[in-house]
């Protein structure tokens, strides 16, 4: 459709080994993202969206975990990337933002210390240097005192505070792409609504691509124009944001949207979905939805392949060309 | 008007800090009743004094000032043996699924510990009524003999709320009890609750920090922040017509998985973050966010006027429409 996409992930796998035993937690995972694309991935905890990300960015710990695949970003593979090369990369050309803040930053090194840090390691600068771009990263990303953060330890910020300050050791060298895993679950709704603000705005005037990863429908409806829906591991669903939650395909992603309770009437009861998700030692060679889906047929345990079920909307569903499913629009918004 | 199952008035509950030099006003002054049988919302952001207020409601917390009253009684004038049995009828179900079930005890052993506390079954019959509540919950019997770390988030949650029903309680208080759930499961287990309620004439009190929940669950909700009430009415009369700024500002805030050409409510971002507990604003506590604050805000605490029937709110700004 566009031009050569920033990065394009095929066939990524990974694998973690549990004692004796080797588990395979997410299979054949591919999507790509155009420069200054903005591409959610949705699913449920387990699915596999946090492993994947942690995967390109080749945070998984090896000696307990393999990842097969590749993941072209600016024609360079960065799986199996060896250590040196893959520093010049991240950090630099790829940054991250973790859903807890306090975990991520090292208590006890001041905040100007840290952006700091990524400042003189990817550009060599001096002292003085680094902490003038360290404050005005802290400015730009929306902080009334940059230089009193500048000088504070994690823990003398505000949870909201500490993610703006994520963001901006994050984007202080400016990357491409920018991978965020659920960076406002543990926020406020109020402040979420802050966070989501600031990352819009930095996307749309830097031209950073965001991968953001939740498990919250609504956050990447208001911050992503394509959706991916994972579950057990899988990619079943990728396509725009609007088409994905007006029309579903995969009866995962049609499951999930119906079962808010914005969709009901007070007091009714909600659709959800029984049963669990099956578990990493026991899964199905077919579909790993069909023990949950109520339009399961004897087809579906043949292996499911990523089909076109129309422009830009792929989803891995034998029955999808079968099946009209339903949305994230009530009955009065479909009319309207 | 009938009896309240549960009555709050002019309650304030108080923390000292670490340091013993400051005082935490974490719930400053609330006053509200619940019938029997209603589910009553309270949402909130963090920090706002919900889950305080929630466990206060339950005895496990005791009042700084004012009072908490069961059906008409103060059950802090009860003595101590008199309490434990009268609070059976008030329990309480927490967010967290796993810290409230003991990891050493199986399922069904943590489900029958209330019944043997109580004794008001006979010791060969409580088994049995504590199996028939996790079948009620939706627990097969196979599962009563392993341990809380071989179930998941939503089944161990379903323990919990089997466990606070074996002692056939009045009211449940529910502190954010699907947040730790994903979606898909929470639909089951807020199922869940409403079956019980009808089927038990069970009462909730529902902390939430999710409007969502809060909205599709109870007949009344609260809105609170820093410890007050901001506003009190039906769920559909707050989000489509609420009368503080703060309502507004959260009902905005809160992300609606729409199609953009649908999501046509400009959005308020409130600025800055909530203040300390320790140290509320003067007067109004929301005015340091608030869009519209005047001199007046700072000056005179708003008072919680009634604008239509059963319809509350505590801002001076608030207009009773026609």
């Amino acid at each position: 459709m566009n031009g050569e996409p920033l990065l394009a992930v095929s066939g990524l796998g990974v694998h973690f080994r549990m004692g004796r035993q080797e588990v395979q937690a997410t299979r054949d995972v591919a999507f790509s993202i155009q420069p200054g694309e903005r591409v959610g991935i949705v699913g449920e905890s387990g699915c596999g969206k946090t492993v994947t990300g942690l995967a390109l960015l080749g945070l998984l710990p090896a000696a307990t975990s393999r990842v097969e695949g590749s993941a072209m970003f600016e024609g360079q593979n960065i799986i199996g990337l060896a250590p040196r090369a893959l520093r010049r990369v991240r950090g630099r050309k790829i940054g991250m933002i973790f859903q807890e803040p306090m975990s991520a930053l090292d208590p006890v090194f001041t905040i100007g210390q840290q952006i700091g840090e990524t400042i003189r390691v990817h550009f060599g600068a001096t002292r003085e240097d680094a902490r003038t771009r360290a404050v005005a990263a802290l400015a730009s990303v929306g902080i009334s005192s940059p230089e009193r953060v500048h000088d504070s330890y994690p823990h003398q910020l505000s949870g909201g505070m500490r993610q703006r300050a994520m963001i901006a050791i994050a984007l202080v060298c400016e990357p491409r792409l920018l991978i965020a895993d659920e960076p406002t679950t543990a926020l406020d709704v109020t402040i979420q609504a802050q966070i989501i603000d600031l990352l819009l705005d930095l996307s749309s005037r830097t031209g950073t691509a965001l991968l953001f990863i939740s498990h919250d429908l609504g956050v990447i409806a208001e911050t992503c124009t394509r959706m991916i829906t994972m579950y057990a591991g899988q990619v079943v669903e990728d396509a725009p944001v609007d088409f994905a939650l007006v029309r579903p395909r995969h009866p995962y992603t049609s499951g999930l949207l119906r079962s808010l309770p914005r969709l009901s009437p007070r007091g009714a009861a909600l659709p959800s979905i029984s049963g669990r998700v099956p578990s990493l030692r026991d899964m199905p060679a077919g579909c790993r939805f069909a023990a949950r889906c109520a339009h399961a047929q004897p087809g579906c345990d043949a292996p499911q392949i990523m089909a076109s079920a129309a422009p830009d909307h792929l989803v891995r569903c034998a029955r999808h060309a079968d099946l009209d499913l339903p949305g994230a629009l009530t009955e009065l918004e479909k009319v309207a | 008007m009938t009896q309240p199952i549960v009555a709050v008035e002019n309650l304030r509950v108080l923390f000292p800090t670490r340091d013993r030099k400051e005082t935490v006003k974490a719930v400053d002054g609330v006053s509200f009743a619940v019938q029997p049988g209603e589910t009553f919302g309270i949402i909130g952001e963090s920090g706002s004094g919900k889950s305080t207020l929630g466990r206060a409601v339950v005895c496990l917390l005791k009042p700084t000032e004012g009072r908490v009253l069961h059906n008409g009684g103060n059950p802090h004038d009860l003595s101590a043996a008199e309490l434990r049995r009268a609070r059976r009828e008030y329990q309480i179900v927490f967010q967290d699924p796993n810290a409230a079930l003991n990891p050493r005890m199986t399922i069904l052993r943590s489900v029958r510990e209330p019944l043997d506390i109580a004794g008001t079954v006979p010791s060969g019959d409580r088994d049995r009524v504590a199996l028939e509540m996790l079948d009620r919950v939706g627990i097969a019997p196979e599962f009563s003999t392993r341990y809380p770390h071989e179930l998941s988030g939503g089944q161990k949650q379903r323990v919990n709320i089997a466990r606070v029903l074996t002692v056939r309680p009045k009211l449940i208080v529910c502190d954010e009890v699907v947040a730790a759930l994903d979606v898909s499961i929470r639909a089951g287990i807020l199922n869940l609750f409403a079956d019980l309620q009808r089927e038990f004439g069970l009462t909730y009190l529902f902390i939430t920090h999710d409007l969502g929940v809060v909205s599709h669950v109870s007949s009344r909700i609260a809105v609170m922040y820093l410890g007050a009430f901001m506003e009190l009415g039906a769920p559909e009369a707050l989000v489509s017509r609420p009368y503080h700024p703060y309502t507004e500002a959260l009902m905005s805030a809160e992300p609606v998985p729409l199609p953009s050409h649908m999501r046509t409510g400009q959005r308020i971002v409130l600025q800055g973050e909530i203040p300390s507990p320790t140290n509320p604003p003067s007067g109004c506590r929301f005015r340091t966010r608030c869009p519209i604050a005047k001199d007046l805000c700072a000056s005179k605490t708003p008072d919680w006027r009634e604008m239509e029937p059963g319809h509350f709110a505590a801002c001076h700004f608030a207009e009773p429409r026609p």
